[in-house]
C-alpha cells in the first residue's frame, strides 16, 4: 500500500469507526422517512381496520364492543357470502382464463423460436393494463349496454336471439364483468409467458425430441417447468386484482342488479360510507386483506419450492 | 426444425389477439369523434370526424380541474415517493444492521397491501385532522404504499451493483452519502425512470382513494369526474366515450413514450395496480 492511500484509509477510519462504513445509525436515518410515512399511512391504517372490525360503530356515535360479532357475521350473512363467491368466480376469469390462453400460446411458440417484431405486439397486448379503469369500465357497460356493440355483432353474426342488456341479466352480469377482467388480463400473461418460453435453452427441446417427446408432452416435460417464475407473477398478478376489485364492478354494474354482482371491496364501499356500518365494513376488509395476502403467499411459496 | 406454416401461424395467433385487445378501444375512439346528435346506443362508423364531442366532454365532465388535480396528485406522489424510496432501498441493499429483514418483510406487505383494506380508518382518521376533502388526504397514503414498491425496488437495485464499487469508495474515505449520491445514483436512472413510470400509472389510475376522500368537486381527480360524468349522462355515449378517451390520454402518452419501463416493471413482478 502506498503511503498516501495508507494514510486515507486511516483518515477514513478515524472519521468512521465502525468500520466499514458508518455509525451504526445510519441505515436507520437512510430509512426513517419511507418507514414513517408507510407506517403511519399504510400499516396503521391496516390494524386500525383490524381494530374497528371488533366494535359496532356507526362512523358517529360512541363505538360498541362486537368481539367477534361482526365476522360471525360474515359467515353467516349471505349477501357477504355471496360476495366472497363471486370473487372466486372473477379468479376463473382475471386468472385462470388468462392463464391457460397464455400458457396454451407458450406452448405454440416454444415450437417456433424467437419471434420478430414481437415488441410492437407487445406494446398492443400491454395496452389494457394502462388505461385507467374507470375508463375501460365506462367503455364496456356500453359494449355490453342494451342494443350495444355487442349485441350488435350478434346480430350481425345471426344470433341476435341472444342479444339483450347483458349487465341487468341476474345470471349474465357477474360473467360479463369478468370477461373485462379478461380482456385485461391475457395480454399480460401472453408477454409474460412467450418472453419466459424464450429463455428456456433450446438444448431441452433437442432432449425432450431426442427421447421421442410429443408437443405435449414436451410441454409439461419442458415448458411448464420452464416458466415457473413466470407463472408466480402471472398467478399473484391476477389473482390479487380479481379478489380487490373494486372499480370495475362500482363504474359497471354498482353490484347490480339486486346484489348478483356484489364483491367484497364493494361491500367495504357501501357499508361503511353510505349505510354506516363501519365495524362490520372494518371486519370485511380485514377478511379481504387476509386472504389476499395468504393467498400471495400461498403461491409464492408453491412456486419457490419446485425450483430449490 | 421451424416449419414456415408454424412461423405464419403464430403471427396469426398474435395479430389476433392484439386485435382482441385494440377493438373495444378503437370502437370507443371512433365513437368520441362520430357526430354527437347522431342517436342510438350501438356503434356507428362516423363518416366525418367531430373534434368538437371533446370540447363538450372537457366542459360538461369538468375535466380540465379533473386532469389538474390528477396532475397534481400524480407529481407529488411520485416525488415524495421517489425521494423517500431511493435512501431506503440504499440502507436495505448495501448495509447490514439490526433488524434489516424484519424492516424489509414490512414493505413487503405494502407491495400486496389493498387500499381496500386500509380505506376505512384512512378516511376516519385523515377526516379527525381535516385531511379528507384536501390533496394531501390522497397524497400521503398514495405515496406510503408507493414508498413500499419503491424501497422493494430500489433495494433490489442496489444489491445488484456490484459490492467492490462500493468499497473501493469507502476505502476512499467516501461517506455513505457521497457514495449514492456521485457513485451509485448515476447507475441507478433507469431503475429509478421505472419506478417513477409504475407510481405515476398506479396514482393516476386510483379510483377508490379519490372516491372516499374527495367529496368536494374542484379538486376531484380525473378517474373519479369520468364516474361522476357517467352516473349522470348514461346515455350520452359521445361524450362518454369522449370523456374516456381525455382520462386515459396522458397515461397512454406515458406508455407509448417510456413503455420499456413499463413492461420491464411488470414482467419483474411489479405486484400492485
Amino acid at each position: 500500500m502506498s503511503q498516501e492511500a495508507e494514510q486515507h484509509a486511516l483518515r477514513s477510519r478515524r472519521s468512521h469507526p465502525r468500520s466499514p462504513g458508518e455509525p451504526r445509525l445510519v441505515p436507520y436515518l437512510y430509512l426513517l422517512p419511507a418507514l414513517g410515512l408507510y407506517a403511519v399511512f399504510a400499516l396503521a391504517p391496516l390494524g386500525h381496520a383490524a381494530w374497528l372490525s371488533f366494535f359496532n360503530w356507526d362512523g358517529v356515535t360512541p363505538a360498541t364492543w362486537a368481539g367477534f360479532g361482526n365476522y360471525r357475521a360474515i359467515l353467516s350473512d349471505p349477501q357477504i357470502r355471496s360476495a366472497f363467491v363471486h370473487s372466486f368466480v372473477l379468479v376463473i376469469f382475471y386468472c385462470v382464463i388468462p392463464v391457460l390462453v397464455g400458457l396454451l400460446l407458450a406452448g405454440i411458440f416454444s415450437r417456433a423460436g424467437s419471434v420478430r417484431g414481437l415488441s410492437g405486439f407487445r406494446t398492443v397486448l400491454f395496452l389494457p393494463q394502462v388505461i385507467p379503469t374507470v375508463a375501460l369500465a365506462v367503455t364496456w357497460r356500453w359494449i355490453f349496454g342494451p342494443d350495444g356493440p355487442f349485441d350488435q355483432i350478434l346480430r350481425a353474426v345471426g344470433l341476435g336471439s341472444l342479444a339483450r342488456a347483458w349487465l341487468g341479466d341476474f345470471t349474465l352480469a357477474l360473467p360479463a364483468v369478468g370477461v373485462v377482467g379478461s380482456w385485461v388480463m391475457y395480454g399480460l400473461c401472453m408477454v409474460l409467458f412467450i418472453a419466459g418460453v424464450q429463455k428456456i435453452p433450446q438444448s431441452l427441446y433437442d432432449a425432450a425430441r431426442v427421447d421421442g417427446a410429443g408437443p405435449v408432452r414436451e410441454f409439461f416435460a419442458v415448458t411448464l417447468p420452464g416458466l415457473r417464475n413466470e407463472l408466480v407473477v402471472a398467478v399473484v398478478l391476477t389473482l390479487i386484482s380479481a379478489l380487490r376489485s373494486f372499480d370495475l364492478v362500482y363504474v359497471m354494474t354498482k353490484g347490480g342488479p339486486g346484489t348478483s354482482t356484489d364483491v367484497p371491496a364493494l361491500e367495504v364501499y357501501t357499508r361503511a360510507f353510505e349505510f354506516g356500518e363501519v365495524g362490520s365494513a372494518a371486519a370485511v376488509a380485514t377478511t379481504l386483506a387476509l386472504l389476499i395476502f395468504a393467498v400471495a403467499f400461498l403461491v409464492t411459496r408453491l412456486g419457490s419450492r419446485g425450483t430449490t | 426444425m421451424i416449419s414456415r406454416t408454424e412461423q405464419v401461424g403464430n403471427y396469426v395467433v398474435l395479430t389476433l389477439f392484439s386485435l382482441l385487445a385494440l377493438a373495444p378501444i378503437a370502437a370507443l375512439l371512433l365513437t368520441a369523434l362520430r357526430p354527437a346528435e347522431s342517436l342510438g346506443v350501438g356503434f356507428t362508423f362516423p363518416h366525418s370526424l367531430h373534434f368538437h364531442n371533446f370540447v363538450d366532454a372537457w366542459h360538461t365532465g369538468e375535466f380540465s380541474s379533473g386532469l389538474r388535480s390528477s396532475a397534481i396528485v400524480t407529481g407529488a406522489t411520485v416525488a415524495i415517493a421517489t425521494t423517500l424510496s431511493i435512501p431506503a432501498g440504499y440502507a436495505l441493499g448495501t448495509m447490514r444492521f439490526r433488524g434489516d429483514t424484519v424492516l424489509f418483510s414490512l414493505f413487503l406487505v405494502g407491495l400486496i397491501m389493498p387500499f381496500e383494506a386500509t380505506i376505512i380508518p384512512l378516511y376516519y382518521d385523515l377526516r379527525r385532522v381535516q385531511l379528507t376533502d384536501s390533496y394531501w388526504g390522497v397524497i400521503l397514503p398514495s405515496a406510503a404504499l408507493s414508498v413500499a414498491f419503491g424501497t422493494f425496488w430500489m433495494r433490489a437495485f442496489f444489491l445488484s451493483t456490484p459490492r467492490s464499487l462500493i468499497e473501493a469508495a469507502r476505502i476512499d474515505g467516501a461517506t455513505s452519502w457521497r457514495i449514492l449520491v456521485s457513485i451509485l445514483l448515476p447507475f441507478a436512472r433507469p431503475a429509478i425512470l421505472t419506478m417513477m413510470v409504475l407510481t405515476f400509472l398506479w396514482t393516476w389510475n386510483d379510483f377508490l382513494l379519490s372516491l372516499v376522500m374527495l367529496s368536494n368537486p374542484a379538486i376531484q381527480t380525473a378517474p373519479l369526474k369520468l364516474a361522476l360524468f357517467q352516473g349522470r349522462y348514461t346515455t350520452d355515449v359521445t361524450g362518454l366515450a369522449a370523456g374516456s378517451m381525455i382520462v386515459a390520454l396522458p397515461v397512454v402518452a406515458v406508455y407509448l413514450v417510456l413503455q420499456r419501463h413499463f413492461i420491464r416493471g411488470v414482467l419483474s413482478g411489479a405486484v400492485k395496480g
